[in-house]
């Protein structure tokens, strides 16, 4: 089976973020890959093990992701290609990575695509499914289950905490969610494999893409951190009357009960 | 000619959710001339839904219904709110940043060649066009959007943009559309309610969200409770739910769900960076924790150091007396 993993190289979860002439300041962050994403490489990994193949992990962002892909490889996956747009576009919408990732799979024949179902950065979620529209196969987005009879494939969707069973057949386009599996944790002789394991670099213009082909349709004009929310205010008492006060807090001043 | 703009209606069990009101208030926002169109599919007769949309301040609805749209899937909802939209050629669209909403919208926006900006929480005017605020890093910072090129295409988070008033003197046309809704490869075989007990967290005025310090599985009982009495939803932090007191799906934080109810009341939450990136803009917070150096009584309006089994029970016979 011919297994590829959308990745994407974000912000450590523990990251606290500081903003500064309406841009994000990265110079000191960590970067993980996004955690959603971790679910699409680990499932990746066990449905290749299962009905064999290859799982390909592909990126769109700058030289740095190449740590994230290496990753990745060391978890398992057999290939990593990165689409390097450093040079190319200065901005770009999840319009723009979509058509990328539309023309690199245009030529591939892939039975199964895995993404996270959002970003925890940008948190759009829209890539998977516009990729999986332009590619003309169906997609099921925020799995926790994926069963792969022959070509039947049987999906638990998470829906607003509701389960829905779904049935289709590949080629498919899923997007991971949280209790899909656990991710593993890369070993050590996993790490030294990695090295070894190709890494293709792209260009857009690799995939036959000028600038203006995949030109954003959105554009960020700011960006800011939200108002600092004032330490509270921890009440006195014995119990009775901490909640006594509380609740009379909570209706006269606050008005939300 | 002026500016249209549909608005994709999202129902459950027969009624259309508030966060399709809202839609059409948002709508309003981008641009107050526009005629607005509500756009309605599903399974069921459709017309009250329509009448109820207008009510809300549509200018006019297409409903569409057909045996295929009785549960939702993006490919046969996809088909149908994609004819409507190509025969109304809109300026802009509008949906709630739901499960189906954010299903739905990139589906369209790839089908339409178009932009789309998911999750807004406000709209501004920026000169002459709408400017989208949103939460990037789950609401650690946020960012404002605009539209460089084709529609305006927007979905908006449940809980931020207050409806319309409900005026029961307008009137528009509910016209049912017949769209054929063919050739779907994604088949819903069932659907296991486990959310159903209650109200959704997305869309919840009030959380009651449980932490380790509730324990085990049973510790949350009394969370239900106190969320029952105050009509709300229970919500988890991760720690909750790695340790199995509770299913995934009620998960809020960086990874999990991200929430801003009235009221949230953090129970037995420590309030890692994770967690508070999920609920932080909650209006009015609440920390009850048996730790005073706890992270999350940083955050909250009101914190009750204790024990959460002597508080919760106290807690609940209090709100029902002066509710």
């Amino acid at each position: 089976m011919n297994i590829y993993v959308l990745l994407k190289r974000t912000f450590d979860t523990e990251e606290k973020i500081d903003v500064s002439n309406g841009r994000i300041e990265d110079e000191s962050a960590e970067f993980i890959i996004n955690p959603y994403d971790e679910y699409a490489v680990e499932e990746a990994i066990n449905q290749r093990d299962a009905h064999g193949g290859e799982v390909t992990v592909v990126t769109v962002g700058d030289e740095e992701s190449e740590k994230q892909l290496r990753t990745a490889l060391a978890m398992g996956a057999d290939k990593a290609v990165l689409i390097n747009t450093e040079d190319d576009l200065e901005d770009g919408d999840q319009y723009t990575t979509a058509k990328i990732l539309h023309a690199f799979f245009a030529e591939k024949e892939a039975d199964l695509i895995l993404a996270g179902n959002v970003a925890i950065d940008e948190a759009s979620g829209q890539v998977g499914p516009r990729l999986a529209e332009a590619l003309g196969i169906p997609f099921v987005t925020t799995i926790t289950s994926l069963k792969i009879e022959d070509n039947t494939v049987t999906i638990e969707k998470d829906v607003e905490g509701d389960v829905e069973i779904v049935e289709t057949s590949l080629p498919l386009l899923v997007t991971c969610q949280q209790g899909l599996n656990e991710p593993r944790y890369p070993s050590l002789p996993g790490i030294m494999k990695a090295k070894k394991k190709p890494l293709e670099e792209l260009e857009i213009d690799d995939l036959d893409l000028e600038e203006d082909d995949v030109e954003q349709k959105t554009k960020t004009i700011d960006i800011y951190l939200p108002p600092e929310k004032e330490a509270g205010r921890v009440l006195e008492g014995d119990v009775d009357e901490q909640v006594k006060e509380l609740v009379s807090l909570l209706k006269n001043e606050k008005k939300v009960l | 000619m002026s500016e249209k703009i549909i608005v994709i209606g999202e129902n459950r069990d027969g009624t259309l959710r508030n966060v399709t009101f809202e839609a059409v208030a948002a709508a309003k926002k981008i641009n107050p001339d526009a005629e607005i169109v509500g756009v309605i599919c599903g399974a069921e007769d459709l017309a009250n839904q329509g009448q109820e949309l207008i009510y809300y301040g549509a200018d006019r609805v297409i409903t569409i219904q057909h045996d295929n749209l009785k549960t939702y899937t993006s490919e046969g909802f996809g088909q149908a709110v994609l004819a409507a939209v190509n025969e109304e050629s809109p300026d802009g669209i509008v949906m709630g940043h739901t499960s189906i909403g954010k299903d739905l919208t990139p589906k369209l926006a790839a089908k339409l060649d178009s932009g789309l900006v998911s999750d807004a929480v406000d709209i501004e005017n920026e000169g002459d066009q709408p400017a989208f605020v949103r939460p990037i890093y789950s609401g650690k910072a946020f960012e404002k959007k605009i539209i460089t090129d084709g529609l305006t295409f927007v979905t908006i988070r449940p809980n931020n943009i207050p409806p319309l008033e409900r005026d029961e003197s307008r009137s528009g046309d509910v016209i049912a559309k017949d769209v054929d809704v063919t050739d779907i490869r994604t088949i819903i075989k069932d659907v296991i309610r486990k959310a159903s007990e209650g109200v959704d967290l997305s869309e919840a005025n009030v959380i009651v969200a449980g932490g380790r310090g509730v324990k085990n599985a049973d510790g949350f009982k009394p969370l239900y409770e106190l969320a029952d009495v105050l009509g709300g939803a229970v919500g988890a932090s991760r720690g909750a739910c790695d340790a199995e007191y509770c299913d995934y799906a009620l998960q809020i934080g960086q990874t999990g769900k991200v929430v801003t109810p009235d009221l949230y009341i953090a129970v037995g939450i420590s309030g890692a960076i994770q967690h508070l990136a999920g609920m932080s803009n909650s209006k009015v917070i609440v920390a009850i924790n048996k730790d005073p150096e706890a992270n999350i009584f940083n955050i909250a309006d009101y914190g009750i150091v204790g024990d959460l089994f002597d508080i919760i029970p106290k807690l609940i016979e209090e709100i029902k007396s002066v509710k």
